[in-house]
């Protein structure tokens, strides 16, 4: 290989300018929000004083126990009802290619181009006319269905590659169309399960227009969606928004270097195939 | 495309109960994306206020989109926003990802991955909160110009006539950089390495590589990466509100902060809808020829 060093180390170089360019925002909001409240902090200065209990001050303004106890119903109740009903449609337009995979499949994949804007003037009247404008189940019902484009197209993917011959082994066995799915196949498709799985609940806790839109009450949206109220409340108290922002982010970034090759393989797949 | 036969052909019941597994999903899809999609279509020819009666107005929302200048200027800006959004990203991508390639293949490499992809995983409205800090007056990037001996052009980027919109466009830019970056480097590190090698043997520059090699076989990963951005921009909302709500004036305005404004404060349900069946379609044309350049590769 002929690379010559002032190329490698001007590449690398690069890339550390690059890495900084991503970081510093965060070190920059993280300073703001050491800083007094109701300061207005340079971009980075360390504080004199840190004010760690800026953190706590925004954890009780925002009625942050309020919020992630709402996040995580709104995560719990998506996700895994996502996750079956995306399996099993993946599993028959995949796996058994039920007459009409086709048609189902670019319908699905349609969905995947549709922006969010296109149909919230009418889910916000559908669901005033279902009574379930300004509760959880206003962000939950919609977001499975948003999720079924993405879901379906993936978990498909998984199925369209598992070879027919298990299925044909479990049909000769006897076994019922359910059993198959069931027993032999959901087992085999853990993996890409868990991958979406992860995928969806990132999406719904960093959801926004959704919970703007459905729910007025904030500590009754997804942690994104309660994010905008508080800056709307406290625009003008730039470390305590600051501190509010990182309080938000942070369980995204902790899932995200927890589960990062899942998280990133599934995006990058996930898109590649669509 | 796959010719094999599937396990379950001949028996009807079959048919039947394969298709029960469909049902589910399909009326969640159904109920939630495509009936409202129907609906916009339907109240895009409508005059309705939200709860009065509605008046069938035939395509006097979509002609009133498109000769008032503030509603069909929306859709320009996102076209602007498209050169921020995806041009920049996919383009600087493809660069950074073959520099990737030749000088971090080891474990820099992977950290560099990592650090790029993380502002994809926060929530887009902290993105839009942290820039809009940022890009204040008293904000870093400012001070960093000053630093610089650059006192001239400090200004609040995103309150400015001129500057707000690619000041949005830069904060995309530092959302889908990474994601590019990342999806186009894994994509590198497929490809057969032999063709790199004897390239190199050959001493052949970075930029003959990257033209000769890279960007010929990425085709498919370049289409994808046009596709997501091109979508991103489009249909982007969260952080036009988080960090302008589409100001100062017009200048940031684009299609979804502008179906927000004239559907929930302005209560004018005909126009809103026009606009959004008009984003709907645009993003289906816009991204169509991306998926040409999919299948030929």
């Amino acid at each position: 290989m002929k690379i010559d060093r002032t190329e490698l180390y001007g590449g690398r170089a690069l890339l550390l300018v690059l890495m900084t360019i991503t970081i510093l925002p965060f070190i920059s909001i993280f300073m703001t929000a050491l800083h007094p409240s109701g300061t207005v902090p340079r971009g980075l200065e360390w504080p004199a004083d840190p004010q760690w209990g800026n953190f706590i001050e925004a954890f009780n303004v925002a009625n942050m126990t309020a919020l992630l106890g709402s996040s995580v119903y709104i995560v719990i109740a998506v996700v895994p009802i996502s996750l079956i009903i995306s399996t099993m449609a993946g599993f028959a337009i995949g796996q058994l290619r039920i007459p009409g995979s086709r048609i189902l499949l670019a319908l699905f994949v349609f969905g995947l181009t549709l922006p969010f804007g296109g149909i919230i003037v009418p889910l916000y009247y559908l669901e005033r006319a279902l009574g379930i404008y300004n509760t959880r189940l206003a962000v939950v019902l919609p977001l499975i269905g948003l999720y079924m484009p993405f879901a379906v197209f993936w978990m498909r993917a998984h199925f369209v590659n598992m070879p027919t011959e298990i299925s044909e082994a479990a049909r000769v066995d006897g076994s019922t169309l359910w059993d198959l799915f069931w027993r032999i196949h959901l087992p085999l498709a853990r993996a890409p399960m868990a991958s979406l799985g992860i995928l969806m609940s990132v999406w719904t806790w960093n959801q926004f227009l959704l919970a703007l839109v459905l729910v007025e009450d904030p500590t009754e949206r997804t942690m994104a969606g309660a994010l905008g109220a508080f800056q709307g409340h406290y625009a003008t108290n730039v470390p305590l928004l600051c501190a509010g922002t990182i309080l938000i982010l942070l369980p995204t970034l902790v899932v995200f270097v927890l589960f990062q090759r899942q998280i990133i393989s599934a995006l990058l797949q996930g898109s590649v195939k669509g | 495309m796959n010719s094999r036969r599937p396990p379950f052909a001949g028996g009807r019941w079959e048919h039947v109960v394969g298709w029960l597994f469909v049902i589910p999903a399909l009326v969640m899809y159904g109920a939630f994306v495509l009936l409202p999609l129907l609906m916009s279509v339907q109240y895009s020819f409508v005059r309705w206020n939200g709860f009065g009666p509605m008046t069938w107005v035939g395509l006097d929302n979509y002609i009133r989109v498109l000769e008032d200048p503030d509603l069909l200027g929306t859709i320009f800006n996102s076209l602007r926003l498209v050169v921020f959004f995806s041009f920049i990203p996919v383009s600087l991508g493809l660069v950074i990802a073959s520099i990737m390639h030749r000088t971090a293949t080891g474990r820099y490499g992977a950290l560099a991955r990592t650090v790029l992809f993380l502002p994809q995983v926060i929530p887009l409205v902290a993105a839009g909160i942290i820039w809009g800090r940022l890009l204040s007056l008293p904000g870093l990037v400012n001070e960093i110009l000053r630093a610089i001996g650059l006192d001239d052009v400090t200004r609040a980027w995103l309150g400015d006539f001129d500057w707000a919109l690619p000041a949005v466009g830069f904060i995309g830019v530092w959302v889908l950089l990474g994601f590019c970056t990342v999806l186009l480097s894994t994509a590198m590190t497929k490809l057969d390495p032999s063709l790199f090698e004897s390239a190199r043997i050959d001493g052949a520059s970075w930029f003959t590589e990257f033209i000769r090699i890279t960007v010929p076989l990425l085709r498919n990963e370049i289409g994808v990466c046009l596709t997501v951005t091109v979508i991103a921009a489009l249909a982007a909302f969260d952080i036009v509100y988080v960090s302008t709500a589409g100001g100062p004036g017009n200048s940031t305005a684009v299609p979804g902060i502008q179906i927000y404004i004239l559907a929930f404060t302005e209560q004018r349900i005909g126009p809103a809808s026009a606009l959004a069946v008009m984003l709907t379609a645009l993003v289906l044309i816009v991204i169509l020829p991306f998926q040409r350049l999919n299948r030929e590769a």
